[in-house]
């Protein structure tokens, strides 16, 4: 990989500065970043790292019930102190492998925004709200496209918080090799309806299934998605699964998750 | 090029590291503990797995300056000084746990973290938690059956249901 300066601020405030600066690009738990870098598909002057900012780092409950996660809280922090929403804590504990978990973040995994993260269909799917350095961004509005997010340059993703749902899960399909998503579906029964977020099969990356959405409010089961389609034009395909596939499998996981959901 | 200064094996070390340094390349190259293995440097195969502050990381996906100040621990530390080989070491030796050797410091790094979490984990909890550690040679099997035993259970009951 290409050199760079590193610095380690702690405090939001002077992470912002640093970022400021040209050229530098942010580094959360860098377990995506750091083979970017060694494949040289980034070359920032300087990495910005936001592993030793106390105010990013960990789990508390809000005033209005949510769950509101620091946006430097690790993956493996994430599965063992997120009781609170146990759709979430496992999602998370499922993420990579556990030296992964002990070191990718919550924020650096939304800024990235993989097509096939879990994160991803978690906020989605949660209605989570995404806190900045300088505003609150509603997740329906944040996820713009594959590995496009509505952040701006050198903003950070300081903290996400989460509605806690009546029940849900996550169900994953992973791709045998990478054991990222293939397919990965959330979804999470709210008071007011049913959110479900699809992660791993578009080419826009994660997204609402709106006719699911609308069947599960009806009816929180797995008989209520029979005949539900997802057009396969938009789906990614390449040679672990056609589009088709991908479409097909969208609701055969969804099903399962609703099965599972609690 | 920036100073950094930590705690390994017990011991203070320092160098010069420049930004891109990976911590597996300053244990290797700078410190010469050429115990943590680098198998494929895509963070896929665990054979670099130290642990850092407590937890296990696969040190060629940090940086060196991300470990400045930190305490961290590598095979070398495992066996004591005159040599005698730890419960998890003797316990791959004795059951076959390794052939080629080379994935074996992750493997023992990773175990070591699993027992300090889980003192008795299950068959499937330790192949669930291996998921991120690749060995080439053994199958798996005897690896299983060697932190079955450095965790102090029966391997004759493993495999049993």
């Amino acid at each position: 990989m290409y050199n760079f300066e590193f610095e380690k601020p702690s405090s939001i405030a002077d992470a912002v500065a640093a970022l400021g600066g040209d050229e530098a690009q942010a580094l959360g738990g860098g377990q995506t970043l750091i083979p970017t870098l060694k494949q040289r598909l980034a070359s920032p002057t300087t990495l910005v790292s936001l592993s030793n900012i106390p105010e990013m780092q960990g789990i508390c409950t809000g005033d209005d019930g949510a769950l509101c996660i620091g946006g430097a809280t690790t993956h493996g922090a994430v599965a063992s102190g997120a009781g609170a929403y146990p759709g979430l804590a496992a999602l998370a504990g499922h993420i990579g492998d556990p030296a992964v978990r002990n070191r990718g973040t919550i924020g650096g995994s939304l800024a990235n925004n993989d097509p096939s993260a879990c994160y991803p269909a978690a906020a989605l799917a949660s209605g989570a709200t995404l806190v900045t350095n300088t505003r609150e961004i509603a997740s329906d509005d944040y996820f713009v496209g594959m590995f496009e997010t509505a952040l701006e340059e050198g903003e950070i993703v300081t903290e996400v918080r989460f509605p806690i749902p009546q029940a849900s899960h996550y169900e994953k399909f992973v791709q045998p090799a990478s054991r990222f998503a293939l397919v990965g579906v959330m979804v999470a029964k709210f008071a007011d309806g049913v959110r479900v977020a699809i992660t791993g099969a578009s080419e826009e990356g994660v997204f609402r299934w709106a006719e699911a959405e609308t069947a599960l409010s009806v009816n929180f089961s797995p008989d209520a998605l029979d005949g539900l389609t997802l057009d396969a034009d938009n789906m990614i395909g390449d040679l672990h699964g056609s589009k088709e596939y991908r479409a097909h499998l969208c609701g055969v996981i969804a099903k399962r998750a609703v099965a599972k959901a609690a | 090029m920036a100073q950094v200064t930590m705690t390994v094996n017990g011991k203070a070390a320092s160098g010069t590291v420049e930004g891109r340094t990976l911590l597996s390349s300053f244990l290797r190259e700078t410190l010469d503990l050429t115990g943590t293995h680098v198998g494929c440097d895509t963070s896929q195969c665990g054979a670099c797995v130290v642990h850092v502050d407590g937890v296990a990381v696969k040190s060629c996906t940090m940086l060196a300056a991300e470990a400045d100040g930190a305490d961290v621990a590598t095979i070398e530390g495992q066996a004591a000084p005159d040599g005698t080989l730890n419960t998890i070491q003797q316990a791959f030796q004795d059951h076959h746990g390794l052939q080629c050797g080379f994935c074996t410091p992750g493997m023992v790094m990773t175990t070591a973290a699993l027992l300090k979490d889980n003192p008795k984990p299950s068959e499937q909890e330790i192949r669930v938690h291996l998921e991120g550690n690749i060995c080439r040679c053994t199958g798996y099997h005897n690896i299983i059956k060697a932190i079955y035993a450095a965790s102090g259970q029966d391997v004759a009951a493993l495999g049993a249901d």
